[in-house]
């Protein structure tokens, strides 16, 4: 395991106090509300929730790529200890490709289906590498090599509609390694696919982070996927963080009770219940997000403080957790330390 | 009246002998997605035919749950529709407790068996029309296939059915934008039922909910089935959701039941190469960090399907014959695998057993 629990000295990548908003002629919508962690060189940070929890608006403001009139209202966003966020757009498009490469649910979309394969990646790696078109062209294919498509000479002259969607999903990974950045973020990169292909994707991401010590940030609601492939995970709830910790803890010892019923609620082969855990309910409209904890209506353990008070991440065993019920052990835990 | 149209919470009808309540016999649907003549003429090309089914057999006990599960463009929507007969077959029959549905004539000379199943889609978006008030949708089914109930007893009814699915009477008065994906799939169960079915279709029907969500209509879906004794065919890639629900599980590769047995015996020791492939492709929640067999290649066309085993080409266990000569099911009618690998003695114990 790559991850460490106390970021190394100098993260790769540094989100602080991140809010996104959307104005809307009724007021304000905080779709992300206060969010921060870090990703170390080499580190493969899960980010899971479900629809509407506010994981991909954090990757889409990491790339600088928040559709209008979304915008960041606060906090700020740290590559390699320079912030990115406050970046006239000319200057940020320099940064997304050649620092921080991305990789989309739908490869059928992220690819230009007039273009061949070829062209869209030697397009790619000329405008930020000082490569020329026979250069450009060999790094291609060994990109297509190195994710996997086989024949890659040959297939380099095709278009993305002859490619299979696993293909596709490998060519869109090749652009965003094209110019080798420090970090990927990837949204959903194996939500469109089969269960067989998704496995090759993901041990493809595994391998490639490994090999070239890419900072990943994987944006995911299957479980399953963050279990396989992240090092530490985030679980976000109405643009919040509720939980934050390395993968085991959180997957195998969660303690939020949203990640709690989250886990609960994934049905397991060889698990045999009757009933799966139910979280009663569904997540508050960004227009209803009640005060305090955004839980706290649906959350089995809730108390008053929880409907009054917000809960900011506390320590908690090996995680960090955004919840009332361990404030008394993160006490402990500072007194003790 | 209200009496007549509330008696669907009933148990399933036992003893009338055949306990059979849906059989499935060598099922074939192809479809035909040739160019025009001329251009077939002009380019000197030949039909394209999809064999999206190709011989399935399988037979459903009432009151359980029959899965197919398979990766996409497999089938297994295919003949879900060829089951609820949204497509005629292009071979094979289908019989409904002993009665022959297999034309879209015999359906119609049987209407009450086709009011007797009903589907739910995947896709709670798409499948509730917008412009209906939620109250007009479920009450659809009631109004074509009891036709002369009162509208007073349609509406007590429907509310009635919504409040079972977990909505409240009064939702019947909303349009469908105003739910969340998994009310709306609510709403597309509350339809299903109002016609008294006694077997469903399920279409992965939790494919685009979240996991809390897909554990609530789960959840759902198994209480009704229990108090209503509801019999499903449950379609899904999900090999988790399937273990969770289901009491037979078959397998679907290219249009064909690679393997089928109960589930507990399917999942504990998968003996067709295809399904241990699958089983082994699912992400790891419990990090146990088992040994997996490497996942390679993918499904190919079913336009141009490999000749012999279709999954030869990515089969660990492919022998000549294996190219050569298609595999026929070998075991009963509750558990059977169609493998020549597994015929000839050649299968490798499975690591999870």
């Amino acid at each position: 395991m790559t991850a460490s629990d106390e970021p190394s000295d100098r993260p790769l990548l540094e989100v602080r106090n991140l809010r996104i908003e959307f104005p809307t002629r009724r007021g304000t919508l905080v779709a992300v509300d206060d969010i921060s962690f870090a990703i170390a060189p080499g580190e493969v940070l899960g980010v899971v929730g479900e629809s509407g929890a506010g994981k991909s608006l954090t990757g889409a403001a990491i790339i600088g790529l928040l559709e209008p009139p979304g915008r960041i209202g606060a906090g700020e966003i740290l590559l390699e200890g320079e912030r990115i966020d406050k970046l006239p757009y000319e200057e940020l498009r320099k940064i997304r490709g050649k620092r921080i490469g991305t990789i989309f649910q739908d490869p059928l979309t992220s690819l230009n289906p007039l273009y061949t394969v070829g062209e869209q990646l030697i397009e790619t790696i000329r405008t930020h590498l000082p490569l020329g078109e026979t250069e450009a062209r060999a790094r291609a294919v060994n990109l297509l090599e190195e994710v996997g498509i086989p024949a890659a000479d040959e297939r380099i002259d095709h278009y993305p509609h002859q490619f299979s969607g696993g293909m596709r999903q490998r060519v869109v990974i090749a652009l965003a390694l094209c110019a080798e950045p420090r970090m990927v973020v990837a949204d959903e990169p194996t939500t469109a696919l089969d269960v067989s292909i998704q496995a090759q994707i993901i041990s493809l991401i595994k391998r490639l982070c490994r090999e070239n010590g890419t900072a990943v940030m994987l944006v995911t609601h299957d479980m399953g996927v963050i279990a396989e492939t992240a090092d530490r995970v985030a679980v976000m709830y109405a643009g919040r963080i509720a939980e934050i910790g390395p993968v085991t803890e959180v997957v195998k010892h969660a303690k939020h009770p949203y990640t709690h019923g989250l886990m609960g609620s994934i049905p397991a082969i060889g698990h045999d219940v009757d009933a799966l855990t139910q979280i009663d309910g569904s997540m508050p409209r960004l227009n209803e997000i009640p005060t305090g904890c955004a839980f706290n209506p649906r959350c089995p353990k809730a108390f008053d403080r929880c409907r009054v008070e917000r809960p900011s991440l506390m320590p908690a065993g090996r995680s960090s957790v955004a919840c009332w019920l361990y404030e008394d052990e993160a006490k402990e835990a500072a007194h003790g330390g | 009246m209200a009496e007549a149209t509330i008696a669907a919470e009933k148990p399933a009808e036992a003893g009338n002998g055949n306990d059979m309540l849906l059989e499935v016999d060598g099922l074939v649907r192809h479809f035909d997605v040739s160019p025009p003549f001329l251009n077939r003429v002009l380019e000197r090309t030949g039909r394209r035919i999809v064999r999206a089914v190709e011989g399935v057999s399988f037979s459903i006990r009432r009151g359980e749950t029959f899965s197919l599960v398979g990766e996409s463009g497999c089938g297994k929507s295919t003949v879900a529709r060829l089951v609820v007969g949204l497509y005629p077959p292009s071979a094979g029959t289908l019989q409904f407790e002993g009665v022959d549905i297999s034309s879209p004539r015999a359906r119609r000379e049987n209407p009450t068996i086709q009011s007797r199943m009903q589907m739910i889609f995947q896709d709670p978006y798409a499948s509730l029309n917008p412009r209906w008030r939620v109250a007009d949708i479920v009450a659809e089914p009631i109004r074509v296939h009891r036709k002369g109930v009162s509208r007073t007893d349609v509406l007590a009814r429907v509310g009635e059915l919504l409040r079972q699915v977990g909505l409240s009477a009064s939702d019947g008065e909303k349009f469908p934008h105003e739910f969340s994906g998994g009310q709306r799939q609510r709403i597309s169960i509350a339809r299903a039922l109002a016609g008294e079915p006694e077997f469903l279709v399920c279409d992965e029907p939790t494919s685009a909910l979240d996991v809390s969500v897909q554990a609530q209509i789960l959840n759902l879906m198994k209480r009704l089935q229990k108090r209503l004794g509801l019999t499903y065919l449950f379609i899904s890639h999900d090999l988790a959701v399937v273990y969770h629900v289901s009491t037979i599980v078959g397998v679907m590769y290219l249009g064909r039941l690679v393997e089928w047995g109960p589930t507990k015996e399917l999942f504990g020791a998968p003996r067709h190469p295809y399904t241990r492939m699958l089983l082994d492709a699912i992400p790891d929640l419990e990090m146990s960090g088992r040994a997996r067999i490497p996942v390679a290649g993918e499904v190919p066309s079913p336009i141009d399907p490999p000749p012999g085993c279709a999954f030869h080409p990515r089969c660990p266990l492919a022998s000549d014959r294996c190219r050569q000569e298609v595999p026929k099911a070998v075991g009963s009618a509750t558990a059977a695998v169609a493998c020549h690998a597994v015929e000839e003695g050649r299968l490798p114990p499975w690591h999870g057993a």
